[in-house]
């Protein structure tokens, strides 16, 4: 029998008075997947992500992640995933390692001192450990951000825009370490990006918003074909600019 | 609901003993309040002993009054101005993500209010041996029901501004100052409630403090311990901590509606 999909969302919507952030869309993950919700600004990606980790309320709609229903039980879920986002800050006064701990022991990690290291050895951020999150770089922010998210090793990571703000080597570099994780623990991806190399690289599923509603869905070399266009490049503009598959873009 | 872990409840409160050993200034600044209030109240006593009747009965009357009116006032900031630093530091996203739920936040928060207060208070009620030959823990074991009271009076008041400001930003964080003092004409700090003109009293003895302030006189002025006065307060209190805690949590389920812990900050 098939295992059931990790993340399951029936006619989510998510609604501020007259606006339509989400506006009724469904999706399956499976497990293990990579998926990219992609889609312009104020296309409904944060929104959405909001909503699977239970810091947003829906409108309606259901949600099922690893077979719970969120946010109703969102504590039952929320150990077994995690998030990494350059928009949520963590303390700028602790420093990296009060920042990990104090973390790890929300997660209810085991051995914290033994993970740290790990992490501290696999994202390269042992040397500034005991310097404050608030004196770091960007770069090191977003590695340290996502040692926080790699914590508990959930089964399920969100990223939003996990290399915005970085440099080509630090983005590569992070986009070598998520693959990586992946690889190892069979974990599910579900990342929100602008960076549609880092999307067709990274994801084997994509998902396109547009004003709160699904418009495609596929694999990145599927959406290229069926849009006729060279690279998801141009499959994202033509879906951010209303333009339909096959359609000839100006 | 699962169950309260206790090991989250440690966590953030780790998360907000590094944040306070992080900066000598804030311990310092902990302790600066209470002891500049002693050491002022010090010198009014011993002015004003020599021209009162009751003070002279009672020399304790105005530092007991000033050091006890600071448990209230330490408690309820200790508790909102270390939620606000959670607002400041936009961390509430990252706390509400992780298996946190907002009840271990409010106990996290009261066990560093408790910390807090503890530690800027005590420093005070130390120094003011030394400086004036007083001691407040003469005040017997009536003193560990006031400290009760206060404190849970003082945890009371931070969750409702706490939610005040969760609900309307930081630009309210002026309530966290202000909502104590307006208590304070009220609670009979330096004076019986009895004072107060007729139509006020009824307002002031709704208020667990006022019951702790008029046992304290009974104790230092008559050498009596009201354990009924114990009791209201502690009732009251039952009453307006539960009121702060639903109101605290409403608002958290508020915020999650209205999508606002993503965009919480300054």
């Amino acid at each position: 029998m098939a295992e059931p999909p990790i993340i399951q969302v029936e006619d989510l919507r998510k609604h501020y008075g007259p606006v339509r952030a989400v506006d009724g869309i469904n999706f399956a993950i499976d497990r293990g997947a990579t998926c990219a919700l992609l889609g312009g600004n104020g296309a409904g990606k944060t929104t959405t992500i909001a909503m699977l980790l239970g810091l947003l309320l829906p409108t309606s709609g259901q949600i099922r992640i690893l077979g719970e229903a969120v946010p109703r039980h969102r504590q039952r879920v929320l150990p077994r995933m995690n998030f990494s986002s350059p928009y949520v800050d963590l303390p700028q006064r602790l420093t990296v390692a009060e920042n990990l701990t104090v973390y790890a022991r929300l997660y209810g990690v085991r051995r914290v001192r033994e993970r740290l290291a790990t992490l501290g050895r696999d994202l390269d951020i042992e040397a500034f450990f005991q310097r404050p999150y608030g004196s770091l770089s960007a770069g090191q922010k977003t590695r340290v951000a996502l040692a926080k998210a790699l914590l508990n090793q959930p089964e399920i990571l969100l990223l939003d825009e996990p290399t915005a703000s970085l440099d080509p080597d630090t983005a590569d570099r992070m986009r070598r370490i998520l693959i990586d994780y992946q690889r190892r623990s069979g974990a599910t991806l579900l990342l929100a990006s602008h960076n549609m190399s880092e999307v067709e690289r990274l994801c084997d599923q994509i998902i396109m918003l547009r004003a709160g509603r699904i418009v495609a869905t596929g694999a990145p070399r599927e959406l290229i074909h069926r849009y006729g266009r060279k690279d998801m490049e141009e499959v994202f503009l033509d879906i951010a600019r209303g333009i339909q598959s096959g359609e000839v873009l100006e | 609901m699962n169950g309260i872990s206790p090991h989250r409840i440690g966590a953030l409160a780790l998360r907000y003993l590094y944040l306070l050993r992080s900066s000598r200034v804030r311990i310092i600044e902990l302790a600066y309040w209470p002891t500049v209030q002693m050491i002022l109240w010090g010198f009014i006593t011993r002015y004003l002993a020599s021209h009162s009747d009751v003070l002279n009965q009672a020399t304790g009357l105005l530092l007991s009054g000033v050091l006890l009116w600071d448990i209230l006032f330490r408690s309820q900031l200790g508790l909102s101005v270390v939620f606000f630093e959670e607002l400041h530091a936009r961390n509430l996203a990252q706390l509400f993500i992780s298996p946190l739920q907002p009840i271990e936040l409010i106990v996290a928060l009261m066990s560093i209010s408790l910390v807090r207060t503890v530690l800027g208070v005590g420093i005070a009620v130390l120094l003011a041996m030394p400086f004036y030959g007083f001691n407040l823990f003469d005040l017997g074991a009536p003193l560990a029901g006031f400290f009760l009271n206060l404190l849970l009076m003082g945890w009371a008041i931070g969750l409702l501004v706490s939610a005040l400001v969760l609900r309307y930003g930081m630009g309210a964080e002026s309530i966290a100052w202000a909502a104590i003092f307006a208590l304070a004409p009220l609670c009979g700090i330096y004076y019986p409630v009895a004072i107060l003109p007729g139509w006020l009293q009824p307002l002031a003895w709704a208020l667990p403090a006022s019951y702790v302030f008029e046992g304290m006189r009974a104790v230092l002025l008559d050498h009596a311990v009201r354990l009924d006065y114990l009791l209201y307060a502690l009732l009251l209190n039952a009453g307006y901590l539960g009121l702060g805690i639903g109101v605290f949590l409403a608002t958290v389920h508020q915020a999650r509606e209205r999508g606002s812990l993503l965009q919480s900050g300054e």
